[in-house]
């Protein structure tokens, strides 16, 4: 009976629980609408990175890291690959040829890395086909073409077609020239990568630095869940002990080859908490100024319960109930509300391309499409729980101090 | 047999300030089944003394022993468990559970008692209709008459079969009609369950009633007379 009474108490003052209820809710909804926001960017991020740049874990000679040097590739490369593709949850392995160059039209020039790549194992490890918004990906009849990122076509003012310089280190030390036309141009929504990035196939750099075609500067390895990158690199990494021991190659997850982004991520996940727990409070004290209220309008009430014979412990508890049930009715709200928006924005898409540039700079879509893990509602509400009781024992404390003869005849 | 025995009863209030010696020395006993009525002028110690035999605050002095208890010397925690199941309270503003129906408010105390659901239900509204209102059962205190909810009150007194029951002031903010009634219901419940009713009151009926009249001035009692009534 002292939680129906609690619960009973909640509704006594309609207006001001119903103030308490909407502020706490919208509160509540600000706090986890933006972690949703922030969580579906990071998302989307991760999942850009490791299919448009990192794939799930790198093979690299560990020298090529010091000095990306086309003399600074791995060691029989089939090797690996034949070793890693045997693997149940390895999608497909691409290998690459890289080299910086400088790259140029008639009108502008400027520094890129090049990609050599084999385009039908690429489209199974990226899938930089899917973000050509501009001519088309490769085709085997082609010839020498090259692929750029929008920024690059920018840079170069380059339009699908036009006839671009690679001008490149060879094997021998010489700087070698190689012309292509464009074939088509990507956007990945990552600024960074899409003006550095240029792709041709394999087989044209190989032939222009004067190296073997099977020559390998990265392997890139992508998984059916990517969520395992971490835990199947690892395994990798035990199956190559001593490669690794004698320093002919390193294996590095997507999260080691993009530490900035790593971090950024960490501190996201961080500041997304911070930001609730910031919420939280200032709620916590709206509802300790209510509760306060509260007992100080019984009176009255609480010293005819303390003389009839409710222990301490039961009005501490009656008064925490109250708290709770206050608290968790906007919260609900709140989250429901949330959920709402969230499954909506989730389906249809959040257009921030307003702050587009900004975002787009750091490599973060314009459109975001919020998540937020089921995991996620409970620990709010274990918050919201948390904050009540909290809430609950300064005034709590308040009504237990009053003396019962006194109290009775307010 | 004396249910309540005070002896040598003090109470002082701001000992360390300016001192109000509120009760001094009082020697007293009442019986089980007296209907009894404390008056004075106002001040003159009656809610203090009713507070000191209630368990609701402590002597300076003296002792009170009720059924061969001195809960004077209960802890905190011992006296809000002795008051449940020993003492009953009648006050003057009614103080019910304004959120709780008339049933649920008789049903709450035996609730703390630790009775069962089906006890408390079937009591309450034995009660209820002891005081002449079974037919408010689901009703909030907020829709009835100041004279139904003071029978609620009474009914909630009785609820926890308690060795005496105190009523301070309790027909203060009744009209005659309602104060005649509840009057007249206390007596058939004092005569029914032989229940010991302890009265504050400045009211004439209430004066009027009781089988014994103890006036107090300044602390201490001035008189003790009982009265013969049939």
């Amino acid at each position: 009976m002292t939680i129906l009474i609690s619960w009973k108490n909640v509704w006594r003052n309609k207006a001001r629980s119903f103030i308490i209820l909407i502020s706490t809710a919208i509160g509540l909804f600000g706090g986890i609408f933006s972690y949703a926001l922030m969580m579906g960017s990071t998302i989307q991020r991760i999942d850009s990175a490791i299919k448009n740049e990192t794939s799930s874990f790198q093979l690299h000679n560990p020298a090529y890291l010091q000095e990306e040097d086309i003399k600074n590739n791995i060691r029989q490369p089939e090797k690996y690959i034949k070793e890693i593709e045997k693997l149940s949850e390895v999608k497909a392995v691409s290998s690459r040829l890289k080299s910086t160059a400088m790259i140029s039209t008639a009108y502008s020039s400027t520094g890129t890395i090049i990609n050599g790549i084999n385009p039908d194992s690429e489209i199974q490890v990226t899938r930089l086909y899917e973000s050509i918004f501009a001519g088309e990906y490769f085709d085997n009849d082609d010839q020498i073409p090259i692929i750029i990122g929008r920024k690059l076509a920018k840079k170069l003012n380059a339009g699908v077609g036009d006839k671009l310089i690679l001008s490149v280190p060879a094997i021998d030390g010489e700087v070698v020239y190689g012309a292509f036309f464009l074939k088509g141009i990507f956007n990945t929504q990552n600024d960074l990568f899409d003006g550095i990035q240029a792709y041709i196939k394999k087989e044209d750099l190989a032939e222009l630095i004067g190296i073997d075609k099977e020559t390998s500067s990265e392997l890139a390895v992508s998984l059916y869940n990517t969520d395992l990158s971490e835990k199947i690199a690892k395994q990798v990494e035990s199956l190559f002990t001593s490669e690794i021991e004698q320093e002919e190659i390193i294996i590095r997850n997507w999260k080691q080859i993009d530490i900035t982004l790593s971090l950024l991520i960490d501190s996201m996940s961080y500041f997304s908490w911070f930001f609730i727990g910031i919420i939280l409070i200032a709620l916590a004290f709206g509802i300790v100024n209510t509760m306060l209220m509260v007992v100080l309008e019984r009176v009255r009430e609480i010293g005819m319960l303390m003389a009839i014979g409710m222990n301490k412990i039961r009005i501490f508890s009656m008064i925490m109930w109250e708290t709770l049930f206050l608290s968790l009715s906007g919260g609900i709200i709140g989250m429901i509300f949330s959920m709402l928006f969230i499954a909506y924005f989730k389906h249809f898409g959040m257009d921030l391309s307003v702050v587009g540039e900004g975002m787009n700079a750091y490599g973060f879509s314009t459109i975001i499409y919020p998540a937020a893990p089921f995991t996620f509602y409970i620990e709010v509400l274990m918050m919201i729980i948390l904050t009540a009781i909290l809430a609950s024992i300064f005034p709590a404390i308040k009504a237990l101090k009053l003396n019962p003869a006194e109290a009775v005849r307010e | 047999m004396a249910i309540i025995k005070v002896d040598n009863l003090h109470k002082i209030y701001n000992e360390t300030v300016i001192p109000v010696h509120a009760i001094r020395g009082i020697d007293l006993e009442f019986n089980t089944g007296e209907f009894t009525a404390i008056v004075g002028p106002s001040g003159c110690g009656k809610t203090t003394f009713l507070n000191l035999i209630g368990g609701l605050d402590k002597p300076s002095e003296g002792k009170v022993i009720i059924d061969g208890n001195d809960i004077a010397h209960l802890s905190s925690r011992q006296l809000i468990d002795y008051r449940l199941r020993n003492i009953g309270f009648v006050f003057q503003s009614y103080n019910l559970i304004p959120v709780l129906t008339a049933g649920e408010n008789i049903a709450f105390i035996m609730e703390l008692q630790g009775k069962s659901k089906k006890e408390r239900l079937e009591r309450a509204k034995d009660l209820l209709e002891q005081v002449g209102i079974a037919e408010k059962f689901n009703v909030r205190p907020g829709q009835l008459s100041g004279g139904q909810q003071q029978r609620v009150a009474v009914a909630r007194a009785l609820a926890s079969k308690p060795k005496f029951i105190l009523a301070d002031e309790p027909t203060a903010n009744l009209d005659s009609k309602a104060t005649e009634d509840l009057l007249d219901m206390m007596a058939e419940m004092n005569r029914k369950h032989n229940i010991t009713f302890i009265f504050s009151s400045h009211d004439q009926r209430v004066i009027n009633r009781a089988r014994r009249l103890i006036t107090l001035t300044d602390g201490q009692v001035t008189e003790d007379i009982r009265v013969n009534k049939n």
